[in-house]
């Protein structure tokens, strides 16, 4: 039987973690290749990556940590953030990555999920989608979900239930659900929208946006179908460790991986 | 020295990593010379059935790849694993190596997502050496669509997934890992470990 995974999320920008304090400033908070090898021996089953690099430059910085990290971590790595080619797959791929995550140029070229799953396998194709519940119209029968690129930044309009289908078809091998209602907040996954994806996919999704206290980790398995849940803050500034999340959902009878 | 058989298909750096991280000397090769010297063979592989077999003939590295694990122990992962057997039904029937009785076929597990993708328990089987520190119920990490069905007696480590996945195969000196070893924590680096050290 499959465990439901514990991922922890790091944010880099050019080569280094870091954190944003209240959506004001950012703060540089240490080495991503010793953050990823701490998280592993606390038992994390995957680590991402987030590049949230601006320049050019930094993004050949991001395949250097993903090589280094690859030297040291050896749970499964995933790399997300500007991605935009088949090129950029086989960049990441090649330092060590073993999936990509790619979020708004699938969006404009929905071709780049398809093309990378043909070249690479869809094991490595994740799809990120970052969503927020729409303002009902008359005659919605359920909630619908508008995705959101830029960083959650801009309203693309586009359905999110129907951009997962969409991306299934496409060959994605999994799908990284970022609620822009929940991100932040600490108070629980969105498990209205993690229902609303799960029911129409048959691939393993992801849940992102909202854990913040161990309870919530219970939540989203016991209320959901996600198979993986994933945070950032939480874990990096220690509040909750991925090793005590694991314990409480192995004390719930959440088949998990204890190490 | 291991040497890790490069035929196009898969993530050899990872295994290449992994073997570095445990202290073995490894490289990655597709000369018959080179694989020749090598102590232990590593057959890797991340695709297709036909695609893996149609690459390894183009290579000139089957007749190669038999002959060595005759002598030398050999170990296949995840496709690689695959390609051990005597028959692959994925897209066509085709061919494998033959060097452990039976065929890969696709999972049947009715109402599970496939491929079958993340951390699974094992339940222990026939003993092995590969499977030396590995406990009933550890987890290893696997990525595939497609199963082996062999006899029991060629099998040391199983998972369940709506059917009974061969996890760790081996027939005398031919191992083979539906897992990836690799990206297995701990419990996998130990199997990878284990095989290093096989004299």
């Amino acid at each position: 039987m499959l465990a439901k995974r514990i991922i922890p999320c790091l944010d880099v920008r050019d080569g280094k973690v870091v954190k944003g304090i209240n959506f004001v400033g950012i703060k540089e908070v240490g080495d991503p290749v010793e953050r990823a090898m701490f998280y592993n021996e606390m038992g994390a089953d995957e680590i991402v990556f987030l590049d949230i690099t601006a320049t050019h430059e930094g993004r050949g910085t991001m395949a250097d940590v993903v090589r280094r990290t690859a030297e040291n971590v050896f749970v499964p790595l995933t790399v997300g953030g500007g991605i935009r080619s088949t090129d950029d797959f086989r960049t990441l791929l090649r330092a060590g990555a073993d999936k990509v995550s790619v979020n708004s140029a699938a969006i404009k070229n929905p071709e780049l999920i398809s093309d990378a799953a043909s070249s690479f396998g869809s094991q490595c194709v994740v799809v990120a989608i970052d969503a927020k519940r729409a303002a009902a119209q008359n005659g919605d029968e359920a909630p619908r979900y508008h995705i959101f690129v830029h960083g959650g930044r801009i309203d693309t309009g586009k359905d999110a239930v129907k951009w997962a289908i969409e991306a299934e078809r496409r060959g994605a091998g999994e799908i990284l659900l970022t609620s822009m209602d929940t991100d932040g907040t600490k108070n629980g996954f969105d498990i209205d929208m993690l229902n609303a994806i799960c029911s129409v996919v048959n691939i393993p999704v992801i849940a992102s946006g909202g854990g913040g206290h161990i309870g919530d980790f219970t939540e989203v398995f016991q209320k959901t179908d996600a198979d993986a849940a994933l945070a950032a803050s939480i874990f990096h500034y220690g509040e909750l460790s991925v090793g005590d999340v694991k314990k409480a959902l192995a004390e719930t009878g959440v088949p998990v991986r204890i190490v | 020295m291991i040497a890790i058989i490069d035929y196009g298909a898969g993530n050899l750096f990872s295994v290449k990593n992994a073997l570095d991280f445990l202290g073995f000397e490894s490289v990655i090769s597709s000369e018959k010379g080179q694989l020749a010297e090598a102590e232990k063979l590593i057959l890797p592989g991340v695709g297709a059935f036909p695609d893996a077999m149609g690459k390894l003939e183009s290579a000139g590295l089957i007749d190669t790849i038999i002959n060595m694990s005759e002598k030398k122990p050999l170990l296949g992962i995840c496709l690689g694993m695959q390609i051990l057997f005597e028959w692959g039904y994925e897209f066509e029937k085709t061919r494998g190596l033959g060097l452990i009785a039976g065929k890969v076929e696709r999972i049947n597990a009715p109402g599970l997502k496939i491929p079958h993708m993340g951390w699974s328990d094992v339940r222990r089987a026939a003993e092995c050496p590969l499977a030396a520190g590995v406990s009933e119920g550890d987890r290893l990490y696997f990525v595939h669509s497609y199963k082996a069905v062999t006899d029991m007696e060629n099998i040391s480590l199983y998972t369940e997934y709506g059917d009974l996945i061969p996890g760790l195969v081996f027939k005398g000196n031919v191992f083979g890992c539906q897992f990836h070893p690799e990206k297995s924590g701990g419990i996998g680096l130990r199997i990878l470990k284990n095989f290093g050290e096989l004299t």
